[in-house]
């Protein structure tokens, strides 16, 4: 069954066309990431998707019901974590928290259990106010998802965090969707996306330009590998003669072979004892997101 | 602690920050208090105090008044006896005291100060006059004229009957306006509306958390200024006062009306508090809040009239001071119900989720 499914979505703020034509369907406990440059519609494409605006043109079921107008029997089946933190104000984040889950009848229990499992016992009774900015975007989080919903938005969830807590969040996000929810969210972290995702969507100006899981974006890049072997072992000259091998360079950490068939090359220099200090690195899906929406900034 | 309801976690959620927002519990409680202290204590002593008498030695005449003269002599002194006259004097002289009287035969003698001319005319008038009754006594004929002062209802208002009623009618509009677009303004600046959109809970339900804590507040103000009214500034209440109860809660309806208006029509947080007070600051001076409008050009009086602050705190002093029946806060009762309607509608119409 499909948890989404979005036809044809389109949304424009005067002349600009900030989502144009966004087909989607994402199944059921599926992990969804939606990669893209800034501008590139992913929180108008979420937000429509949600149900808290309503599109130009095009229409989105969540479990096959229609999400716009705003519809009671899907609201507590969703949960979403908005990218701009929305708080009552001077309440502190323990009250914060349970209020939210008042407003979906779960008690305080499971709310300040949603406060630990986020990491802010320690914080619970300072304001939200006084929350640094990561501290803010994890009770965000907690709140989005203390009422155990079905399918969870998640707009770039990770953007204020330090090293822990963002692996923290992954563990917690994998557990929530290893339970069986569906989750959909927006990084422009590309580990984030490999680590996490089924799926991953890359958007620009707008449209989705390819949705697939990540190896099979990174296979369809057609990238060439970059081996490197340990400096001393092979001169460019020997590392050129190897069979597969397209371009050579020195490197500070050695010669850089450059292939498009790794497994052959790596073969032979196994077979010439030429191991030491070898690195084999494939695209990531960095390249595909660079390939994809080019390298220039955006507005 | 078991599960609130969403309308209950609302409402503490709204009256937390409220309370914890320094500003806005000054402004609606400390600083209208101020100005009740101000009108009703510092003010209400200047025309209340009585001309301090030092009588030196025995003065027959003031002594031997009968008992109803006595009453009238000391409504107008506070009477202290001192035998030393001439520390008497000295005192009179200093100002610690108006008038010091001696008695002298059939000659009564009054040493007064002029620096306080009210008081002067004040002490010799007083002093004349039962120096004249004393002699009408004497004839043993019954007086021919008699003088029956009767007041007018106002003239006998005390300030701090006249002020208390007017201040509350601010402070009410006051806060229920600014509550009413900071919320507003503030929840769609900070997303919050976004958000609780996403929440299983009805507009219905938010507006109605958020109003009931408007109107505990607004009967909080009330409950205060009634209670420090009463017990530091000699405020009393007229038999249906409680009318000012249904007073309150429509005209905090109303002003929060107002308060929305200039929420939709604003687009920051402070543009919204600005437009409220802008509306609501000069509306209390038009409606008599800090003055009576007795003595303003007929045009101006004419003009309050179309101001719902002019019937709320017409209403209340109608109630609370005046005397009047309950039946007194029906009218100024609908006119405000009516401008609450008439506002809301309005607000309604310009009201918009989004900043955009
Ligand atoms: N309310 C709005 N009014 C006008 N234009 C808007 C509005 N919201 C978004 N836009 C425009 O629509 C485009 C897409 O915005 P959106 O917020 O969806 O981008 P995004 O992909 O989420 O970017 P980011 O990575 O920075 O969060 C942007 O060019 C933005 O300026
Ligand atoms: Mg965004």
């Amino acid at each position: 069954m499909a948890a989404i499914s979005a036809r044809n979505l389109t949304k424009t703020y005067g002349d600009l066309v900030a989502v144009d034509g966004v087909s989607l369907e994402v199944d059921d406990g599926e992990f969804v990431g939606v990669l893209g440059p800034n501008g590139a519609g992913k929180t108008t494409l979420l937000e429509m998707l949600e149900g808290l605006r309503r599109p130009d043109g095009g229409d989105v079921e969540v479990f096959s019901e229609p999400v716009w107008p705003r519809n009671a029997r899907l609201q507590t089946r969703i949960g979403v974590q908005l990218q701009a933190s929305s708080f009552f104000e001077r309440l502190t984040a323990r009250e914060q928290i349970r209020t939210f889950a008042s407003l979906y009848g779960v008690g305080p229990g499971p709310a300040d259990d949603w406060l630990e499992r986020v990491g802010l016992t320690d914080k619970a009774d300072t304001r939200v106010e006084d929350l640094s900015g990561g501290q803010a975007q994890r009770l965000s989080i907690a709140c989005a998802l203390v009422h155990d919903p079905e399918l969870v938005f998640l707009d770039e969830p990770t953007a204020a965090l330090d090293p822990q807590a963002r692996r923290n969040l992954w563990d917690l996000l994998s557990s929530i969707n290893d339970s069986g929810r569906t989750v959909v969210l927006t990084t422009h972290y590309m580990d984030e996306a490999e680590v996490l995702c089924d799926r991953v969507a890359v958007m620009d100006h707008g449209r989705i330009l390819q949705f697939d899981t990540p190896a099979a974006l990174v296979r369809g890049l057609d990238a060439p590998a970059r081996i490197t072997v340990g400096p001393g072992t092979l001169t460019t000259e020997q590392a050129a003669a190897i069979p597969g091998v397209t371009e050579t360079a020195d490197s500070v950490d050695g010669v850089v072979l450059v292939t498009r068939d790794p497994a052959g090359v790596v073969a032979a220099l196994a077979e010439g004892h030429h191991l030491d200090g070898v690195k084999v690195q494939t695209g990531t899906l960095e390249d595909v997101f660079l390939s994809l929406t080019g390298r220039e900034y955006r507005a | 602690m078991s599960t609130r309801g969403p309308f209950w976690a609302l409402s503490i959620a709204i009256l937390r920050g409220f309370l914890r927002d320094r500003g806005a519990v000054f402004f609606a409680i400390i600083f209208p208090l101020m100005f009740l202290v101000l009108f009703g204590g510092l003010l209400a002593n200047q025309d209340q105090s009585k001309v301090d008498l030092i009588q030196i030695g025995s003065v027959p005449l003031v002594d031997d008044l009968p008992d109803d003269a006595r009453g009238a002599f000391d409504a107008t002194f506070e009477v202290s006896e001192k035998d030393d006259r001439a520390a008497a004097l000295e005192e009179v002289r200093k100002g610690d005291a108006d008038v010091a009287i001696e008695q002298r035969g059939d000659r009564l003698i009054a040493h007064y100060t002029q620096t306080d001319a009210v008081k002067a005319a004040v002490t010799q008038g007083t002093l004349r006059a039962f120096v004249d009754g004393a002699n009408v006594a004497a004839t043993g004929q019954e007086p021919r004229f008699t003088f029956e002062p009767e007041s007018v209802e106002d003239d006998s208002l005390t300030v701090i009957q006249f002020v208390t009623p007017g201040l509350l009618g601010w402070a009410v509009a006051m806060s229920a306006a600014f509550g009413a677009a900071a919320t507003l303004q503030g929840w769609r600046q900070s997303k919050l509306l976004r958000r609780l959109q996403l929440a299983p809970v009805s507009t219905r339900t938010i507006v109605a958390a958020r109003v009931t804590v408007t109107l505990l507040i607004a009967l909080g103000q009330l409950a205060i200024f009634l209670g420090l009214g009463a017990a530091a500034f000699g405020l009393t209440l007229t038999g249906s006062w409680w009318m000012a109860i249904p007073l309150v809660v429509v005209g905090t309806l109303c002003f929060m009306a107002l308060g929305l208006l200039a929420g939709a029509l604003a687009r920051t947080t402070e543009g919204a508090v600005n437009l409220a007070n802008f509306l609501v600051l000069p509306m209390a001076f038009l409606s008599g809040s800090f003055f009576p409008l007795d003595a303003a050009p007929q045009w101006i009086q004419r003009l309050s009239d179309l101001l719902p602050l002019k019937h709320l705190n017409t209403g209340m002093l109608d109630v609370m001071v005046r005397g009047e029946g309950p039946s007194a806060a029906l009218v100024p009762l609908a006119i405000l119900a009516g401008f609450a309607l008439v506002v809301t509608a309005l607000a309604a119409r310009l009201f918009r989720w989004e900043t955009t």
